[in-house]
């Protein structure tokens, strides 16, 4: 009796020992991430000004700035749009609403669920490879967005599925009974109703790109930019240009690695400012995409 | 209105195909540029060679010491990434409040979108410099502080896909373990995790192949030092940061220089896609089982 009376204590304490050590090591990341913010905003904070947006880099770190990079970022970021949004989509939709139970379904299937898992270098000599030399794209804003579209097309083809499968038959059973076709089904109820998922995962998509670094390094990004590409909009007929798309470029991540990987320690506080910001930007657009989560899930009740 | 419908579905099963293009690009790519290298460089001097030195007067291509760096920053992610994950996804699927987890998982989310140079800044101007406290000999770059950080990235892939696995174990079969009188604590260890086992390896085996792909962390933190070590407090080269290294400068295009980083990156997609098959495999099983 006193044996079995042991026992139980012995593995109760146990338990109270792990319920606070899973509590702590649930915390440490939160807690890691905390400390890591902080000293980024202690070093960088100081730097951050409105010279900071408006200067290219120098040879100075006083009076570099980050002008050509967050520039650059959103161009690319556009292109990424455009490519990534309407195929990840359509890809989404094919394979929910159309694709029958075969074997090549299952190819694309299992090959997304591989796309996902390649490291995003990989992409990086991928479009080396194919946009810089083959397509003579050349190094160019359009070879570096079609690099991440390229990388975030697996996530937004799995969002994209995931958000259509939460409509329910109901929807599809109903809109069939009055005579619409699959396309107008699709057109009418199933985007529609699931576009706050859509939205979601594009925005998470997206901000990933925003943050990636190593295949734009491959793609031959440049480190020293001190000129912005071609401005899309002019005062001449046709008002919109596109020469842009083909100007050399450098993004925010990698004026960061720039920065850092010099010896001054000038260059770091530089880098520790652009890292607040990019951190800014992608905290802010995932902030974004939760809220949109949240609205939609609330708005829609089946 | 049957053309129309029909183009549309082209349209979008064309989309769809995209995606398996790309997997083609990607091996023949890799493929076209790794079999020009291979056609001056032995395969066997490749894979056993202990020096790299590709851009010096008189060029060796032994991988060795590039994937010794990768395994080796990768193993030190993992003694970081493979416990907190796990048991921070037993605290969540377990122990945890309703309402305290719906708190966590967003800020994990959030752990997972800062931006790897970031976490690369880390390593290299607040990590490396509180370990030298402690490890005086420790040098400026290192394989160690890139590694832990890398660990700590990969927590939430981790523990939030084994919180699924956990979760999708049924209640019933919880409830028949606390009816025999089992802690929270026996529950977890000998019934959640054995019946969620297929889950919890597809979650560590993706963690792997994150962190051998991983790069900006270790381009930056690392020192980008092909060398031949498991000795964590010296700097190495992994194939990704080597990759970075060559796309920084001015490789032209066709030579031998050029054709190493595509040989590093087959050599990289080879790991990564041996790991993912396996992950793969397993996700597989769990749908299966209830």
């Amino acid at each position: 009796m006193e044996d079995i009376k042991k026992r139980i204590k012995n593995i109760k304490l146990w338990n109270g020992i792990f319920s606070i050590v899973s509590l702590l090591s649930t915390f440490v990341g939160l807690v890691l991430l905390f400390a890591l913010m902080t000293d980024l905003f202690m070093d960088g904070a100081p730097r951050i000004s409105y010279k900071f947006f408006t200067s290219f880099p120098s040879r100075f770190p006083e009076e570099a700035g980050i002008l050509s990079a967050w520039v650059g970022t959103l161009l690319l970021i556009l292109v990424t749009a455009f490519a990534a949004i309407p195929l990840g989509v359509a890809a989404g939709i094919y394979l929910e609403e159309y694709a029958g139970k075969n074997w090549f379904t299952d190819i694309i299937e299992i090959n997304i669920a591989n796309l996902a898992g390649v490291p995003s270098i990989i992409y990086g000599l991928l479009a080396l490879g194919i946009f810089v030399y083959f397509f003579k794209f050349g190094e160019s804003v359009l070879t570096g967005g079609l690099a991440l579209a390229l990388l975030i097309l697996p996530m937004v083809i799995m969002a994209t599925r995931e958000a259509i499968r939460a409509v329910p038959n109901s929807i599809r059973e109903a809109s069939y009974a009055v005579g619409a076709t699959k396309w107008q089904t699709v057109k009418w109820h199933i985007i529609p109703y699931s576009t706050g998922g859509i939205l979601t995962g594009i925005i998470i998509g997206l901000s990933r790109a925003i943050g990636e670094t190593a295949p734009i390094i491959t793609v031959g990004a440049l480190t020293f930019i001190a000129f912005l590409p071609a401005s899309p909009v002019s005062t001449e007929f046709p008002f919109i240009s596109f020469k842009w798309l083909l100007d050399p470029f450098t993004v925010m991540p990698i004026q960061i690695f720039n920065w850092v990987s010099r010896p001054q320690q000038g260059f770091h506080v530089n880098a520790a400012a652009a890292g607040i910001v990019l951190l800014v930007m992608t905290l802010f657009m995932n902030a974004a995409a939760i809220y949109i989560r949240y609205r939609f899930r609330k708005k829609i009740k089946w | 209105m049957r053309i129309r419908e029909r183009i549309i579905e082209t349209g979008l099963f064309f989309s769809a195909l995209s995606s398996v293009f790309i997997t083609l690009g990607i091996v023949i790519i890799l493929t076209y540029e790794s079999f020009g290298f291979f056609k001056e460089v032995a395969i066997v001097e490749f894979f056993t060679g202990t020096t790299w030195m590709p851009l010096f007067a008189e060029p060796k291509f032994g991988i060795l010491p590039l994937v010794s760096g990768t395994l080796l920053t990768t193993a030190i992610a993992l003694v970081v990434a493979l416990p907190l994950g796990l048991i921070s996804a037993i605290y969540l699927s377990e122990y945890a409040p309703h309402r305290l987890r719906e708190m966590i998982k967003p800020v994990l989310e959030l752990l997972a979108a800062v931006p790897t140079v970031v976490y690369g800044y880390f390593a290299l101007f607040f990590l490396t410099p509180f370990l030298q406290n402690f490890l005086p000999e420790l040098s400026g770059f290192n394989a160690i502080s890139p590694g832990i950080i890398m660990g700590i990235m990969i927590v939430p892939y981790v523990s939030s896909v084994s919180e699924d696995a956990m979760k999708a174990v049924p209640m019933y079969i919880r409830e028949g373990s606390y009816a025999m009188g089992a802690t929270k604590f026996q529950t977890a260890f000998k019934v959640v995790i054995p019946a969620a086992f297929s889950g919890i390896a597809a979650a560590f085996i993706m963690g792997i192949s994150r962190a051998i792909g991983e790069t900006m962390v270790v381009a930056i933190a690392a020192g980008m030092m092909p060398n031949f070590t498991f000795n964590p407090m010296e700097p190495v080269q992994t194939l990704t940061s080597y990759i970075v290294q060559v796309s920084l400068g001015d490789v032209p295009h066709g030579t031998i220089e050029y054709r190493t980083i595509f040989a590093a990156g087959m050599t990289l997609f080879l790991m990564t896609l041996f790991f993912n098959i396996i992950g793969f495999w397993l996700r597989k099983r769990i749908r299966e089982a209830y």
